[in-house]
C-alpha cells in the first residue's frame, strides 16, 4: 500500500486521502485564443516517472499537501 | 517468452517483412480486431500487428471479461450494444469457442438519486436499442436468490436496473480467435517487438521504428492501451489520458451457481461466475495515475467489505489470485477512435475500464476506417477533435467506475 508523510499527522495509509491531481506547468498564458485553452483544459503529461502532485488529508488533518511521487512504481519519493 | 501462444496454439506464424500497407501497434483485443476486420470485411491483408510482449498480454488478458451494453448516452448506446451483437455470433463468424455466455446483469441502486439515475438509463437503453428494464427488490432477488437486499444492513436495495442482453466470454480467447482469423489470412503478428519510435517524413508518420529495425506503413494504427501517451508523443501528439491502474480478483469456485453479472455503482464493485465456477470480482481504479502493476490491500479490503455487503456468501470463498491493469482513461470515460490530427496515424484508445465489450465494434470501425478513409458514422462522435468542438461525451455514470 501507498503510504504518504504527512506534515501534520505523519505516516499515513492512502485511504485517508483525496489524490488532487498534478500540478501542471503554468501556461504563458491562461486565455490562449488560438488554441483555445485546449491543452490547458483536456490534455495530460501522463508521465511515466516522477510528477509533482496534490494529496488533501481528508480523514486526517483536512489539508492539503505536495508531494512527488514516482508513478512507474507508484511510490512517493518526497 | 509466452510458451503457451508460441508453441501450443494452432497460429500459422509469418516471417515479417520490412514494409506493410496498415501497421497496429499494440496485440491486444483492439488492435487484433481491427486486423482481423481490414482481412475478412476489407481485403486487406498486407497488415503486421507489432506487440512490445505476447499477444493478449495487456488488458484484454487481464480483464473481467464483461460485455453489456447500458450505456448512459445514445451515441455509446448504439455502439455497445452492436459490439454485444457482433459477440454473439463471433463464436459462429470465426469458428472458434470463445466460451460466450449472456448471464443478464443487475445494476443495484442503494439511494433515491441511484434510483433515478438507473431509471434514467434504462429509459435511454430501450430507446436506442439496448434492453435495461427497472426491477423491484423482490424481482431482483428473484433473478440473483443469493443478494442480501439489506445490504448487510448498511446498503439496502431500493431497486435495480436489469439488463438480460449482458454476457461474459473467456478473454484470451477472444484473442486467439482474432489472431488466428486474421492470420490465417495473412496478416503478420510480430510479438516481442516493443515499438521505440515513429518514422516520420515531414509531418506524416510512415511507419514505425523498433529494437529489430524500422517498418514502414502507408497507415500505422496505435492500440497500446494504457501506453498511448508515450506512442502519440512520438509524433508530438497530445491525449487527454491518464493511465490508472485497475484490479480485480479470482476466488475458489462456488458450487451453488450465481445467475446474473452483480453490478454496484454506489458502492462500486461487481460480480460474476466464470464457467469453473470461480467468483470473479472488481471495483473502482485506483485514484492516482499510475503504472505500477503491483497489486495493493488496499484494494483487496475495499472490495471483500463492499461484495460481502450484498452477497455474504462470498464470506466463505478464498481469494485465489489478485491482479492489475493499467487503464487508458479519457476525461469523459468515453473512447476516443480516430484521427490524430497527424496524417498517416490514427488511433484507438480510452478504453479504460471497459474496453472489452468494446473489441469487436471498435475493431470493426477502425477497419472500416482505414479501409475507407472515411469515419464510419457508429464512431464519428467518439473522434480525438470532440474536446476542441467542446463536445465531450461524458458517461462517467456507465463506466461503473470511478
Ligand atoms: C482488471 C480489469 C478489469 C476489466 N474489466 C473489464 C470488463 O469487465 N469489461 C470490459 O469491457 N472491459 C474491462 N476492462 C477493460 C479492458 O480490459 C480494456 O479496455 C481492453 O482490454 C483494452 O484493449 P486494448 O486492445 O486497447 O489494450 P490492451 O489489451 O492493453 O493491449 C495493448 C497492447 O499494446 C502493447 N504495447 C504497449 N506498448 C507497446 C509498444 N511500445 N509497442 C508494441 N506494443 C505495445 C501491450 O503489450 C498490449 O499487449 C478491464 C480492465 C482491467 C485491467
Ligand atoms: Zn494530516
Amino acid at each position: 500500500m501507498l503510504w504518504i508523510i504527512c506534515p501534520t499527522c505523519g505516516e499515513r495509509p492512502i485511504p485517508e486521502f483525496r489524490f488532487g491531481g498534478e500540478l501542471p506547468h503554468v501556461p504563458d498564458r491562461i486565455t490562449d485564443d488560438a488554441e483555445r485553452n485546449l491543452d490547458w483544459v483536456w490534455m495530460h503529461d501522463n508521465v511515466d516517472g516522477v510528477t509533482t502532485e496534490r494529496w488533501f488529508h481528508a480523514a486526517g488533518c483536512r489539508r492539503w499537501l505536495t508531494l512527488r511521487r514516482d508513478t512507474s512504481t507508484d511510490r512517493v519519493v518526497a | 517468452m509466452n510458451e503457451f501462444v508460441e508453441t501450443l496454439l494452432d497460429l500459422p506464424w509469418h516471417e515479417p517483412k520490412d514494409s506493410y500497407d496498415v501497421v497496429i501497434i499494440g496485440g491486444g483485443g483492439h488492435g487484433l480486431a481491427t486486423a482481423y476486420y481490414l482481412a475478412t470485411r476489407h481485403g486487406i491483408t498486407d497488415v503486421a500487428v507489432v506487440e512490445a510482449s505476447y499477444i493478449g498480454s495487456g488488458n484484454t488478458g487481464r480483464n473481467t471479461t464483461i460485455i453489456r451494453a447500458n450505456y448512459g448516452i445514445a451515441e455509446s448506446v448504439r455502439f455497445y450494444q452492436h459490439s454485444l451483437e457482433l459477440y454473439r455470433s463471433l463464436e459462429e463468424e470465426t469458428g472458434c469457442w470463445i466460451m460466450h455466455s449472456t448471464k443478464g446483469l443487475l445494476w443495484l441502486a442503494h439511494t433515491e438519486s441511484g434510483l433515478r439515475a438507473e431509471r434514467a438509463r434504462s429509459l435511454l437503453n430501450q430507446a436506442c436499442g439496448a434492453e435495461t428494464v427497472m426491477v423491484t427488490p423482490e424481482e431482483a432477488k428473484r433473478i440473483c436468490p443469493q443478494l442480501d437486499l439489506s445490504g448487510g444492513g448498511r446498503y439496502p436495495v431500493l431497486g435495480a436496473s436489469y439488463h438480460p442482453g449482458a454476457a461474459t466470454a473467456r478473454h484470451d480467447r477472444v484473442v486467439w480467435a482474432y489472431a488466428q482469423g486474421a492470420m490465417r489470412r495473412g496478416v503478420d503478428i510480430l510479438q516481442h517487438t516493443p515499438v521505440t519510435g515513429l518514422l516520420r517524413d515531414g509531418g506524416r508518420v510512415v511507419g514505425v521504428q523498433t529494437e529489430g529495425g524500422p517498418i514502414t506503413a502507408g497507415i500505422v494504427m496505435s492500440a497500446v492501451g494504457g501506453r498511448v501517451t508515450t506512442i502519440a508523443a512520438m509524433a508530438d501528439v497530445r491525449l487527454p489520458i491518464r493511465t490508472h491502474p485497475l484490479q480485480a480478483l479470482v476466488t475458489n469456485a462456488y458450487a451453488q451457481g450465481l445467475g446474473p453479472i452483480v453490478s454496484d455503482s454506489e458502492l462500486l464493485c461487481y460480480v460474476s461466475q466464470t464457467a469453473r465456477g470461480q467468483m470473479l470480482m472488481g471495483a473502482e481504479f485506483d485514484s492516482q495515475p499510475s503504472y505500477s502493476m503491483a497489486s495493493s490491500f488496499e484494494f483487496l479490503q475495499s472490495v471483500a467489505t463492499k461484495v460481502t455487503s450484498i452477497l455474504p456468501f462470498l464470506r466463505d470463498l478464498r481469494v485465489l489470485r489478485q491482479w492489475t491493469g493499467i487503464c487508458d482513461i479519457s476525461p469523459d470515460y468515453s473512447p476516443i477512435m480516430g484521427a490524430t490530427g497527424v496524417e498517416g496515424l490514427l488511433v484507438t484508445t480510452g478504453w479504460g475500464t471497459w474496453g472489452f465489450k468494446a473489441i469487436p465494434a471498435g475493431g470493426e470501425a477502425m477497419a472500416e476506417l482505414i479501409a475507407t478513409s472515411q469515419t464510419p458514422s457508429l464512431i464519428a462522435s467518439f473522434g480525438l477533435d470532440r474536446f476542441a468542438r467542446d463536445h465531450a461525451m461524458a458517461d462517467q455514470g456507465s463506466a461503473g467506475t470511478r
